[in-house]
């Protein structure tokens, strides 16, 4: 089977170290920017209290939640640290300057 | 009891009585003679005093209350000026203190070059804390320095100096820096290193005049150059201090002769330190002195213990410069290189191999792998099966691991780890496993890492190899980015004129590539407080509150508050506050503490329009999510109330309109009493003023949160303007110097009222000058974010893009 990617926005909308979200019909996704211009996409809710994580402060490929501080690994969805849990991620590329993200974030199933 | 005299405070003596009293508290009555006036003191850490990284406080090895404890009678500040050994006595200007052994541990002294001039004011060494406090006055007129020498001890004078502002030029006489310690490549490095640092080199480079009049003006060379000059420091080596040993009739070298037991040609008379020769040897370097100071403390117990030679190494505590070397690396017969070069990264790695066994090593750039090279020297261990790919390191032996926590694990049990004090990897992990499971109490056990501190990274990856996931990193750092304190990031920002982040993380040496949500905000508020006009403020480097200008709730909503100037409002501002409620379905309005209302319940999206309506009506951002101004709450003073005495409402709308917008360490809330029934709870506040018949008393640091605690009294003043005046100069200072997230009390708290008193209240030009910064900030940071971010970015309030439509089709 061919992987569907989606366009979900311009690269440049997102600053270096910033996220933005994109709404699905089961709620959100965060799509992240890092400083070496990676592009990530998670559930937009932390595993801790489902805190925004496109609200948080991004440094290397991690970013941490506005809440509650938990670090969360942008490559894995892995809490990092003593903390426990994980959001899913979605394959995520950036192509003519327009982020594309695999379109199983789509028929996902809500975020807890 | 046996009466023990030691004469020299210094770190041989001070070691060797720790081991002596750990071992018998009762051994010995002890008399400590030192001719400088204070105890003992890590002396290898007098660069970062100089360079204002440490306090002469954090280097202080034992205080008044550790000799107290051991019952030592302290004699500082007297010198001994004779030893008579057939009466076993010692003489100084006070009399005669007899002695049943004698420990002589008078350490070196500078050596000063005999050219004319020599002897001018402003010529100093670098030797002890009166020398340093010397260098930092020169320093503090931003003037001029040469250091003569090239050495160790001259390079980190230079570098100290150069942090302190001063325009340095460095005198060597050989042909490359640092010759004992490194061959001419990594001389070259460290030059071009230091150049880029702002400190001139100049090498075969010799003295012939100092010159000036009454005091140091300029140093002339052998080839006519002259360099102007305020001070002049002379760093070209050290001689041992053996007056006293050779008056007494001991057996003399180079310096005072011992045996393997420290023990001196009289029995009854021991020698550690540098005043010491054995075996033909002289000592410079901290190691030694330690093995000497153990030895010297079981002889005084009467049991075996022998002092050996060992391979030395040494590392240049300059902040970003790494530099390492070890053993033997001069070119000879037979002898062979491996080296290593990567000029853009400036690194250099060169091995010296002598019938495959390591002799020598000298690296610069890059000494990670320093110890596991220096443990290869001293074991001469066998290289022939790994010479392939010996210069990459551990990590790179018998597989791909390149993880630095496996090289530190692969380590054998006797591998040293802390070069200064001797102590081996088995040692420091017998001390974590009976609980040392910190850097702190790690270095109280053990001592590994507690005196250059240069391998302090290596002590902490073997905690956390040994500790695993328990391993919480860090007594005092910021975060686990960087060693340094808050306070030692504030100090070098200002002193090395760091003006973006990417400069502190390099030049500081992050060990992250771009921070993490403890350290970026910190920075990025040193960062504008401290360069208000050259500092792009970082929005990515913000929380989540100052980055979209609202206070973030547990649902992800947020809230609104505008800003009612000294809680005075109209009918106006509040039908606008009514319609905003209504129109963005905000479910909850709340007055709150400090005298004005909250809409909580606002959606991201909705954040620009809404504050483009209340824009419209006249109001601007409360700041109520900031480490900012937050309000100034008043009562209604003389315009209304039979006891006010001033106009209170009036001096809190005029305080608010100074303070609005500027960032602070943590949030700052006023308040303003009319009269001393203080119906505004003044008395709580970072700053709060009480108007009374005669002016107005100003007072500051008060708390009523995680803790309560009441204002303290900065100044009475009889005038509105100096009120104003004094808040905002305190306020001032507050930002300049606290720690992030520390409020007023705090930082109060730690530098002392009468510290701030002195610079706010006393000093009337400081004060002037305080007043004059914080206006220079408000005129980047006195705007009203709402505007400006619904003016031109609205986008980053709005999701990406939106499918939950496209799904429903």
């Amino acid at each position: 089977m061919t992987t569907d990617w989606i366009d979900v926005g311009a690269f440049d909308a997102i600053p270096a170290r910033g996220a933005r979200m994109v709404r699905t019909p089961q709620g959100c996704i965060a799509v992240f920017r890092t400083a070496t211009d990676e592009v990530f996409a998670l559930d937009n809710a932390c595993p801790h209290k489902k805190g925004p994580l496109a609200d948080g402060i991004v440094h290397g490929n991690k970013v941490t939640c506005p809440l509650h501080n938990w670090v969360i690994s942008l490559e894995t969805g892995l809490a990092q640290g003593a903390d426990e849990g994980a959001v899913e991620t979605y394959p995520a590329r950036v192509e003519n300057g327009r982020i594309l993200i695999e379109a199983a974030f789509l028929k996902r199933q809500a975020a807890e | 009891m046996q009466k023990l005299v030691v004469i020299g405070a210094g770190m041989a003596s001070g070691r060797m009585l720790e081991h002596m009293f750990e071992a018998d508290p009762q051994a010995y009555e002890v008399t400590l003679f030192n001719a400088e006036p204070r105890g003992n003191y890590n002396r290898i850490m007098l660069s970062p005093v100089l360079s204002g990284e440490k306090s002469y406080e954090e280097i202080v090895t034992h205080d008044d209350a550790w000799y107290a404890d051991n019952a030592v009678t302290c004699r500082f500040g007297e010198r001994i000026t004779g030893i008579d050994r057939d009466r076993k006595v010692v003489i100084s200007e006070k009399g005669e203190t007899p002695y049943d052994k004698l420990v002589i541990g008078t350490g070196s002294a500078p050596f000063i070059i005999p050219c004319p001039g020599h002897d001018l004011p402003g010529v100093v060494a670098f030797r002890d804390l009166e020398d340093v406090d010397a260098m930092k006055t020169a320093a503090g007129s931003d003037g001029r320095a040469v250091v003569i020498g090239g050495g160790l001890l001259g390079l980190e004078a230079a570098a100290a100096l150069r942090l302190q502002g001063m325009e340095v030029t460095v005198l060597h006489l050989m042909g490359h820096l640092m010759e004992r310690q490194l061959d001419e490549a990594a001389g070259y490095l460290l030059k071009k290193d230091l150049e880029g640092r702002g400190i001139t080199v100049l090498t075969g480079a010799s003295t012939k005049a100092i010159m000036g009049e009454g005091r140091v003006e300029k140093v002339v060379l052998e080839d006519g150059t002259v360099i102007p000059a305020d001070i002049v420091v002379m760093a070209v080596g050290i001689r041992p201090s053996v007056a006293l040993g050779q008056a007494a009739g001991l057996e003399m070298g180079r310096a005072i002769k011992v045996d393997a037991q420290m023990v001196t040609s009289d029995p009854d008379v021991l020698a550690v330190g540098e005043c010491v020769e054995f075996d033909g040897n002289l000592f410079g370097l901290v190691a030694p002195l330690y093995d000497q100071a153990r030895v010297a403390a079981k002889t005084l117990l009467g049991e075996d213990d022998v002092f050996r030679m060992r391979e030395l190494s040494t590392k240049l505590k300059v902040t970003g410069c790494d530099l390492f070397s070890a053993g033997d690396f001069a070119d000879g017969e037979g002898r062979e290189d491996i080296v290593f070069r990567d000029p853009g990264r400036g690194i250099y790695k060169r091995l010296v191999i002598e019938d495959d066994v390591v002799l020598g090593a000298v690296f610069y750039g890059d000494t990670a792998d320093s110890n596991w090279y220096f443990g290869l020297i001293k074991d001469k261990t066998d290289i022939s099966e790994m010479r392939d790919t010996l210069i990459f390191g551990p990590a790179y032996q018998g597989g791909a691991q390149v993880d630095p926590m496996a090289a530190v694990a692969a380590l054998p049990p006797d591998a040293e780890i802390c070069g200064c004090n001797g102590v081996c990897k088995s040692t420091i992990t017998e001390a974590i496993g009976a609980g040392a499971t910190d850097l702190g109490s790690l270095r109280a056990t053990t001592k590994a890492s507690a005196s250059c501190g240069t391998c302090t990274g290596l002590v902490e990856q073997l905690l956390a190899v040994t500790l695993g996931e328990d391993f919480r990193s860090k007594e005092a750092g910021i975060c686990g980015c960087t060693d340094l304190t808050h306070e030692e990031v504030r100090r070098l920002i200002k002193a090395r004129e760091l003006k973006s982040q990417t400069a502190v993380w390099q030049e500081l040496g992050w060990k992250t590539v771009d921070g993490c949500h403890v350290c970026r905000p910190a920075i990025n508020f040193y960062l504008l407080a401290d360069w208000p006009l050259e500092y792009q403020d970082d929005l990515q480097s913000r929380f989540i509150n100052e980055r979209k200008h609202a206070n973030i709730q547990k649902d992800g909503t947020f809230s609104v508050m505008p800003r009612m100037w000294g809680g005075i409002t109209n009918p106006a501002e509040l039908r606008a506050i009514a319609d905003a409620a209504d129109k963005y379905n905000v479910p909850t309005v709340k007055v709150t503490g400090g005298q004005r209302i909250d809409l909580l319940g606002v959606k991201s999206e909705d954040l620009p329009h809404i504050w483009a309506d209340l824009n419209a009506a006249g109001m601007v951002s409360g700041h109520a999510y900031s480490k900012g101004l937050r309000t100034v709450k008043t009562c209604v003073g003389t315009d209304h109330c039979r006891f006010g005495t001033q106009d209170s409402t009036g001096l809190g709308i005029k305080l608010e309109k100074a303070l609005w917008g500027s960032w602070t360490p943590h949030k700052v809330k006023l308040a303003v009493s009319g009269c001393p029934r203080n119906c505004a709870e003044a008395t709580c506040k970072d700053v709060g003023v009480i108007c009374v018949d005669s002016g107005y008393q100003i007072g500051v640091a008060g708390a009523a949160g995680m803790d309560v605690k009441e204002t303290e009294r900065l100044a009475d003043v009889p005038t509105e303007q100096e009120a104003i005046d004094l808040t905002i100069a305190f306020v001032q200072l507050y930002r300049e110097n606290a720690k992030y997230l520390d409020r007023p009390y705090k930082w109060v708290a730690k530098v002392g009222l009468d510290w701030v008193k002195e610079r706010v209240v006393h000093d009337l030009d400081n004060r002037a000058a305080l007043i004059e910064r914080f206006a220079i900030s408000q005129s980047v940071y006195q705007k009203d974010p709402w505007a400006e971010h619904a003016a031109t970015k609205t986008d980053a309030y709005t999701p990406l893009s939106d499918f939950r439509l496209e799904a429903a089709e």
